[in-house]
C-alpha cells in the first residue's frame, strides 16, 4: 500500500512520541545522572565520574545491597515454594471451578499493596491476631516481637507478591501436556524423574517470569520495609528513596537505580533463554 | 474425599486464607467500637464518620479520583491507538516500540519514579498535578495496550478490509468498525488504569509535591505513625471501591467471549 495514511501516522506518532519522551528519555537521563557528580545548588554537577558506582561497593552500602538481595531472594524462594504447588493444584481442579479460583487469586493482586501491607501490620503487631492465636493455643507464654523484624518484611513482601508468582506459573502449568507425563510413567519413570526431566524444563519460563515479577519489586518496595521492618530492614528501594529525599545525592541514587535496571536486564535475558529452550523442547 | 484430596484442599484453603485473612481483619476492625483495644466491642460507624469530617483527607481522595480518571482516559486513548497500530501496521522502529512497552511494564516502580523525577527536574517542571498526571498516564499505557491487544488478536481482519474496500478511510474504518468491537477491552483497560492509578504509591511518591496530595500517599504517611481505626476504615473503603471497579471490568471482558 502506497496510499497516504494520516491515521497511521497519527497513531504511530502519538505512541512513539509518548514512549520516547516519558520512557526512553527519562531512563537515558537516569544513566547520565548516575555518571555525574553531586551538585551544590543544582541537583547534579556536570562533571563525569564513575565514583557513584564505586561507592555502591563501599561496605556500608554493600551491606544494604546484600541485605536487600537476601530479603528479595528469600521472598522469591518462598513465593516459588508456596506458589508452585498451589498453581499446580489449581490446574488439577474441575474446569468449571478454575475461573473463579483464579479470580480469587487475582483480586488481592488488583487491590492496593499498600493497603495489604497495612493489613499485615495489624495481623503482626504485638497485640495482633497472630500473637493472640499463639497465646490462646498455649504455644507461647509471652507475645512475640513479630513486627519490625526482617521476618516481618519477608512476610509482607511474600503477601504482596505471591499472586505475581502464582499467575505465570498457572499459565505454564495449564498448558503442560499431560500426555507427556503419562508417557513417561508408562516408560517407568518415577515422580522425581518426571518432575525433573519433564515438568520442570517445560515450566521453566513460568518460573523465571514469576521470579522476575517478585524479585525485582522485592528490591524496591520501600514502604513494606518502612511499615513492617521499622529501622531493622533497609531495601535498595529505601536507599534510593533516601538519596532523593533526605540525602539529596541524586547521582548516587541514580546509580543504585541503574543497578536495579541492569538486574532486570539479566532476568529478562534469563527469561528469554528459558522460553526459547522450552519452546524448542516442545517441538517434535 | 480421599486423604490425598483432603490434603490438596487443605493446602488451597491455607493459601487463600493467607491471601484473605489480613484483609478480613482490616475490615472487621474498621467497624470495631474501640480505639486501641483489639477486643470486639460491637459495631460502630465512628471511624467512617471521622473520615468524613477530615477536609484534608477528602481533598486527597478527590485529587486521587481526578488523577485516576484523567490519566486513565488519556492512557486508554493512547494505549488503544498503540494497540491498533501494533496490530495493523508495519513501521520503522516497531520492534523498538514493542520492546519499550514491555520494558515499561517490567520496570520496577521505584526506577520509573525517579527516572521521571529526573526528567521533570531537568525540565524545571514544578512537582504537582501535571507531573503526577504525566507519570500516571505513562505507567498506565502498557496495561491498556496489553488488554486491548489480547482482544484484538481474535479480531476478524476481513471486516476492516471490507470497510476499506467500501471506501472508508483508515480513520473511519477504525472508528466505525474496530473501535465498537474493541469497546469491552477498551473499557476494561480504562478501569484497570483507573485502579492502578488509585493505588499507586511508589511512582507518585517521587513525582508529586506538597501542593497536590493524593490518597495512597496520605494513607502511607498516616500508617507510618501507627495503626488507627480511621486508616482501617479508609483502607476498607478503598478496597471496596477497587473491588467494584474490577468486577465491572471483569464483566465487560467476559461479555461476548
Amino acid at each position: 500500500m502506497r496510499r497516504k495514511e494520516p491515521f497511521k501516522l497519527t497513531a504511530v506518532g502519538v505512541i512513539g512520541f509518548w514512549l520516547t519522551a516519558f520512557a526512553l528519555l527519562p531512563n537515558l537521563l537516569l544513566v547520565v545522572a548516575s555518571l555525574l557528580e553531586r551538585g551544590g545548588d543544582e541537583f547534579v554537577a556536570l562533571i563525569l565520574t564513575l565514583d557513584n558506582y564505586r561507592r555502591l561497593f563501599d561496605p556500608l552500602y554493600l551491606g544494604v545491597l546484600l541485605d536487600s538481595l537476601w530479603l528479595a531472594a528469600a521472598t522469591t524462594l518462598l513465593c516459588l515454594l508456596l506458589g508452585y504447588p498451589f498453581a499446580y493444584l489449581l490446574t488439577r481442579m474441575p474446569a468449571r471451578w478454575r475461573p473463579l479460583l483464579l479470580l480469587l487469586v487475582i483480586v488481592p493482586f488488583w487491590t492496593s499493596s499498600l493497603v495489604r501491607t497495612y493489613a499485615m501490620v495489624i495481623l503482626l503487631q504485638t497485640n495482633g491476631w497472630l500473637n493472640q492465636l499463639l497465646l490462646d493455643l498455649g504455644w507461647i507464654a509471652e507475645p512475640l516481637e513479630l513486627l519490625y523484624t526482617e521476618s516481618a518484611v519477608i512476610a509482607g513482601m511474600l503477601y504482596a507478591l505471591l499472586p505475581f508468582m502464582i499467575l505465570p506459573l498457572y499459565a505454564v502449568l495449564e498448558k503442560l501436556d499431560r500426555r507427556l507425563i503419562e508417557a513417561a510413567r508408562d516408560l517407568g519413570a518415577g515422580w522425581i524423574t518426571i518432575f525433573r526431566r519433564i515438568i520442570l524444563p517445560l515450566t521453566l519460563p513460568g518460573i523465571v517470569a514469576g521470579c522476575l515479577l517478585t524479585f525485582l519489586p522485592g528490591l524496591g518496595m520501600f514502604y513494606v520495609a518502612d511499615l513492617l521492618g521499622g529501622a531493622r530492614a533497609m531495601l535498595v528501594g529505601n536507599l534510593i528513596r533516601d538519596q532523593f529525599l533526605s540525602a539529596r545525592d541524586w547521582p548516587f541514587g541514580a546509580a543504585a537505580s541503574v543497578l536495579l535496571t541492569v538486574l532486570m536486564g539479566f532476568l529478562l535475558w534469563a527469561y528469554y533463554l528459558s522460553a526459547r529452550r522450552a519452546n524448542r523442547g516442545a517441538l517434535p | 474425599m480421599s486423604p490425598r484430596n483432603a490434603a490438596r484442599t487443605a493446602y488451597l484453603v491455607l493459601i487463600y486464607g493467607f491471601l484473605y485473612l489480613p484483609i478480613l481483619v482490616l475490615i472487621v476492625y474498621s467497624f470495631n467500637d474501640a480505639k486501641y483495644s483489639l477486643e470486639w466491642r460491637g459495631v460502630t460507624w465512628t471511624w467512617y464518620r471521622n473520615l468524613l469530617d477530615d477536609p484534608d483527607l477528602l481533598q486527597a481522595a478527590l485529587n486521587s479520583v481526578l488523577i485516576a480518571a484523567l490519566s486513565a482516559t488519556v492512557a486508554t486513548g493512547i494505549g488503544a491507538l498503540a494497540a491498533v497500530a501494533l496490530y495493523r501496521y508495519e513501521f520503522f522502529g516497531k520492534p523498538l516500540l514493542q520492546g519499550l512497552i514491555f520494558v515499561l511494564m517490567m520496570t520496577p516502580d521505584i526506577v520509573m519514579g525517579i527516572a521521571l523525577l529526573i526528567l521533570f527536574a531537568s525540565l524545571s517542571l514544578p512537582l504537582g498535578f501535571w507531573t503526577l498526571l504525566l507519570a500516571h498516564i505513562t505507567f498506565n499505557i502498557p496495561f491498556v495496550v496489553v488488554t486491548v491487544l489480547s482482544r484484538i488478536s481474535g479480531f476478524d481482519r476481513h471486516l476492516l478490509e471490507a470497510a476499506r474496500d467500501l471506501g472508508a478511510t483508515e480513520f473511519q474504518a477504525v472508528r466505525r468498525v474496530v473501535l465498537p468491537l474493541l469497546m469491552p477491552a477498551v473499557a476494561a483497560g480504562w478501569l484497570l488504569s483507573f485502579t492502578l492509578s488509585m493505588d499507586d504509591v511508589m511512582v507518585s511518591f517521587f513525582v508529586t509535591g506538597p501542593t497536590f496530595e493524593i490518597l495512597p500517599l496520605k494513607i502511607y504517611s498516616m500508617a507510618r505513625l501507627g495503626v488507627t481505626p480511621e486508616i482501617n476504615a479508609l483502607c476498607t473503603l478503598m478496597l471496596g471501591a477497587t473491588l467494584i471497579l474490577i468486577l465491572i471490568a471483569q464483566l465487560l471482558l467476559r461479555e461476548r467471549t
